[in-house]
């Protein structure tokens, strides 16, 4: 693998961990305050699976340069975080985490699809395991999604409110990261342009179904990963300060 | 000097480590021990993730290697293969039959290929009173591989194995 290749190709899987890793995180702010015990339990399922797939796209990182998973998730600072700033936003309410679930899931889901194709092997079966996960996800979520859109007048008025938020920042999914066209080039990864169509039209269909409205003005839309909202900041500190505080923290 | 087991002793002993989450089954007939390799001294052990999140996976990764230690290897290492990825055919018919008497419906048969969202999935029949005439309460349950039903018959709420 020529050097800026490898570079790039370590790029993103550091943006995509640290996707799941920081979305993980947020959403376990749920836990113990989920609005009934099996949705408590559902959301703590997903979060542990994307932290599981963190966990991966970390390893496929180690592969190519000895970086520690460990030192990656409680050491970096937030500036050298590539998560998108959608993962970012405070848990907000119900419908807020389920709608940025359901954007990202269905992203995830398409973009794992085509990546099951991947040239580069240890990716394209990392992507064939999470696929199987994801399904889940996304089956759970976009039920949510329904279910809050055609539920009461309140339900639909606070989903319309967190699409309405979301929107601009869900388009930075399908930014690619500087070197990305490299991968692209090599049939590493799949281009995103595809995989944005594919998805706006399953959104739109779908949301519109659960009567939302759609196309929303994107407004603010973020495109640099090396840009962060203030919440990475605040979220960071709390996930990492036990690490930071006794580095032999052990897992069990 | 006494001679070393064999792999297929490896295997019988392998086969004696209970799966953390559900111990009626053991981590063999799971599927999750793909290889067991037998150099000399040296044993390797391939194991695969079930779910790719679960945190059993730590410790069954250290009962491994424990368990072909003491069989008296000096060297054991064990390796994460994700390939093909783990899927729940591979639970010997024996060991589905006892997670469905520890009342946990055992997981239906996967169909590859499958679109991203399944149709309209046939019931599960409940593991106690074996009526099909269930509820799907909640994909998630207490671990990432089991999903929360509701017998409608005997009233029982029970847990399935999610099929992957």
């Amino acid at each position: 693998m020529k050097p800026s290749v490898k570079d790039a190709l370590i790029a993103k899987l550091t943006a995509l961990g640290d996707d799941e890793l920081i979305l993980a995180h947020r959403n376990s702010e749920w836990v113990g305050h989920g609005p009934i015990l099996e949705e408590d339990i559902a959301l703590a399922n997903i979060v542990q699976d994307e932290l599981g797939h963190a966990t991966l796209w970390y390893g496929l990182r180690k592969e190519l340069d000895g970086s520690d998973p460990d030192q990656l998730a409680f050491f970096r600072d937030a500036n050298e975080y590539r998560c998108c700033e959608l993962v970012e936003l405070p848990k907000g309410d119900w419908a807020f985490t389920m709608l940025r679930q359901y954007l990202f899931d269905l992203y995830e889901a398409l973009w794992l699809e085509a990546a099951q194709h991947s040239a580069y092997k240890p990716l394209a079966e990392a992507a064939q395991k999470i696929i199987r996960e994801e399904r889940f996800h996304l089956q759970h979520t976009r039920a949510w999604v329904e279910r809050l859109g055609l539920g009461t007048e309140e339900s639909n008025r606070r989903l319309q409110q967190a699409l309405n938020f979301q929107w601009g920042y869900a388009q930075q999914l399908f930014v690619p990261i500087p070197g990305e066209e490299l991968l692209v080039a090599e049939g590493i990864v799949p281009e995103l342009g595809p995989i944005r169509e594919r998805w706006l039209e399953l959104v739109t269909r779908h949301l519109q179904n659960a009567d939302l409205k759609l196309p929303i003005n994107p407004g603010y839309q973020p495109t640099s990963r090396a840009y962060h909202t203030e919440h990475l900041w605040s979220i960071l500190a709390e996930m990492q300060s036990t690490a930071r505080w006794e580095p032999e923290a052990k897992v069990w | 000097m006494t001679a070393l087991p064999t792999t297929e002793q490896v295997w019988e002993a392998l086969a004696r480590i209970p799966d953390p989450e559900i111990p009626v089954v053991n981590v063999v007939e799971m599927g999750i021990v793909r290889e067991v390799q037998v150099d000399g001294s040296r044993a390797t052990i391939t194991m695969t993730p079930t779910f790719s999140g679960c945190p059993a996976l730590h410790l069954i990764r250290e009962q491994l290697e424990q368990t072909a230690r003491s069989l008296g290897f000096a060297e054991v290492e064990v390796k994460t293969a994700l390939f093909p990825p783990w899927s729940t055919d591979w639970i010997t018919p024996e060991a589905k039959e006892r997670l469905r008497r520890y009342g946990i419906a055992p997981p239906k048969p996967t169909r590859e290929g499958g679109a991203l969202i399944a149709l309209e999935a046939p019931p599960t029949p409940c593991p106690r009173c074996g009526s099909l005439d269930t509820t799907l309460t909640s994909p998630f349950g207490p671990t990432l591989c089991k999903s929360i039903h509701v017998c409608n018959r005997c009233k029982e709420p029970f847990e399935g194995f999610k099929a992957v």
